[in-house]
């Protein structure tokens, strides 16, 4: 694998095909669990583990998969890598696993896994699906990661609320002052939706005014009638 | 934009609009403020300063000419049903937030006047009770009668916030009563009037702010600002829903009269459904807005858990309008058959 591919894959996984602002699919998971940072941050992370194997799993296989049948397969291939992170998390991280509840066994559901699997892990070789499965799965981690800083500071004023089921002995972070009355909005769903579209559309701004930085250049043609045109 | 005869002089300018809206108010904003005291005031100045504030923040942020949208007024007339709509002794944070959430969110970021699907006062306050439930139903007790200086202090967060001043409005009352059952003795007007919250025929001292919401509803009616549709509606529904509540349960539900004059049945009925943006624009699509919207705040306000259900019931209009629009259009004219055909 050259250089140009390998940036490609990690520039569309981390921002321009991002999974949370530009693909915006598996909002299931995205929404419901980013109430605070570390829930977003470990299903986030189940979920990039998930993509990574399951990635390399069928990059392998699939010379073997016949066509027709290819979603079933794929479907189970990915079940068979969910329930094994799914019993991890339970040993590993019994608290959170009890929070986290439905929302591990359903990233077999997840359109992200199964929209890697099919777009691109079924159709290159291994090392480029892998890849591609971590940085989709890191794009989705930093998108659930804010999502979820935002919303558990906004909603309560404190940051990593939980982080002792992951890191014993780790604290809450309390930012804004203890009086703070706290914004019980941004912790229930409509906040959730509320504080996506304000990240979908700084991502656009973003976007759009790298390209029209871009475009100033040789953009001499655009300009005005009589001004600056090109005879 | 008139092009061909007869040409129509369209005298309700937007401005011309607002401003009526505005002088419609005055009246109820002068009860409101004899029964509960300047604090109401204060509230109304301070959400007008956040609103022409943000509306011209945002303008500018949208590259249009400030000066021209700033005097159109609509901004002036979303802070003052924001601040009616919110209780009186509310901090001062929490009508800024209202103010932004409606100017900025449902106001601006929808496209500015004009494209809003939402009332914009009413996302502040649907906001505002999701997000500081415990604030927005502070309602200050009856009869609470507190010195200029001492509503200001409190407004603006310089003493700490005590309960003795708010109780439970009528409806409050009317709705915990109809929670836990307290009714198998006597019935809801004897409750009310025991906790002295009853008045003449609706909640003590609202019923009189109510009354002039409905004055001036009239004067908007004979200015021709409103149509007689969707108040009408409104209150025929929610009188309606009430009455056969009532007649079903005298001891345990109040009557029509008492829900037509309480909470913001009337505000509601006059100045936020009748919202030409947000609402429909069709005559028998604003009868069907008007009646769905006083059933739905009746529900909401009886058996919901919110203190009052205009808000909600109006959203949820709000989101049906343009459905309700498309089914009503009227026949064009001078065309024959039925009115379903001209879709």
């Amino acid at each position: 694998m050259n250089k140009d591919a390998f940036k490609t894959i990690v520039a569309d996984g981390l921002w321009r095909q991002n999974t949370g602002l530009v693909q915006i699919l598996g909002l299931c998971p995205l929404l419901a669990i980013s109430v605070n940072t570390i829930n977003a941050v470990m299903l986030a992370l189940a979920t990039l583990i998930v993509m990574a194997m399951s990635n390399v799993a069928i990059a392998l296989l699939r010379r073997l998969i016949p066509y027709e049948i290819r979603i079933p397969v794929f479907i189970l291939i990915v079940a068979n890598l969910v329930t094994v992170v799914d019993l991890l998390f339970n040993a590993w991280f019994n608290e959170l696993y009890v929070i986290l509840g439905i929302y591990i066994p359903l990233i077999v559901t997840n359109c992200i896994v199964l929209a890697r699997v099919e777009a691109f892990a079924s159709k290159h070789p291994p090392l480029a699906a892998t890849l591609d499965g971590v940085f989709m799965g890191l794009g989705l981690l930093w998108t659930l990661a804010l999502l979820g800083v935002l919303r558990e500071l906004i909603g309560n004023g404190v940051l990593f609320s939980g982080i002792d089921m992951v890191i014993p002995g780790m604290e809450a972070m309390q930012i804004f002052p203890p009086d703070y009355p706290g914004f019980l909005l941004a912790a229930l769903p409509p906040g959730a939706f509320i504080m996506l579209g304000c990240l979908i559309a700084g991502k656009n701004w973003l976007s759009e005014r790298k390209k029209a930085k871009d475009r100033k250049a040789p953009l001499v043609l655009r300009g005005v009638p009589g001004e600056n045109t090109v005879s | 934009m008139m092009i061909c005869p007869p040409h129509l002089r369209e005298v309700n300018s937007i401005p011309r609009v607002m401003r009526l809206v505005c002088v419609a108010l005055a009246p109820g904003i002068a009860v409101y403020t004899a029964l509960i005291g300047p604090a109401i005031l204060v509230q109304i100045c301070l959400s007008s300063v956040a609103a022409l504030c943000f509306e011209a923040l945002m303008l500018k942020m949208r590259a249009l000419p400030v000066r021209r949208f700033l005097g159109d007024h609509s901004a002036l007339v979303t802070a003052w049903l924001i601040a009616l709509t919110f209780p009186p002794l509310s901090p001062w944070w929490l009508t800024v937030t209202g103010v932004f959430f409606a100017i900025v969110v449902a106001k601006h970021l929808y496209g500015g006047l004009g494209q809003n699907p939402f009332n914009p006062a009413m996302i502040a306050f649907a906001v505002c009770i999701i997000a500081f439930p415990a604030l927005m139903s502070q309602w200050p007790a009856q009869g609470l009668t507190l010195p200029f200086e001492r509503q200001l202090e409190i407004v603006f967060g310089f003493v700490p916030r005590i309960d003795a001043l708010t109780a439970a409005t009528p409806l409050d009352a009317i709705k915990t009563a109809l929670k836990t059952n307290a009714l198998h003795t006597g019935n809801i007007q004897e409750l009310l009037m025991s906790q002295n919250l009853y008045g003449t025929f609706a909640g003590r001292g609202w019923e009189w702010v109510t009354m002039t919401y409905l004055c001036g509803g009239a004067f908007l009616l004979a200015m021709g600002v409103i149509t007689w549709h969707t108040p009408f509606a409104f209150v025929t529904s929610m009188a309606a829903i009430a009455a056969l509540c009532w007649l079903i349960d005298p001891n345990r539900f109040s009557d029509p009269l008492f829900h037509l004059f309480s909470g913001g049945a009337m505000l509601g009925a006059f100045f936020i459904a009748t919202d030409p943006v947000s609402g429909c624009s069709t005559p028998r699509g604003r009868l069907i807005f008007g009646c769905g919207a006083g059933i739905l705040a009746y529900l909401i306000r009886v058996f919901g858990v919110f203190p009052d259900g205009i808000a909600f019931s109006v959203l949820i209009m709000n989101i049906c309008a343009p459905l309700i629009d498309r089914y009503t259009q009227p026949t064009i004219f001078g065309r024959r058959g039925t009115e379903s055909d001209t879709r």
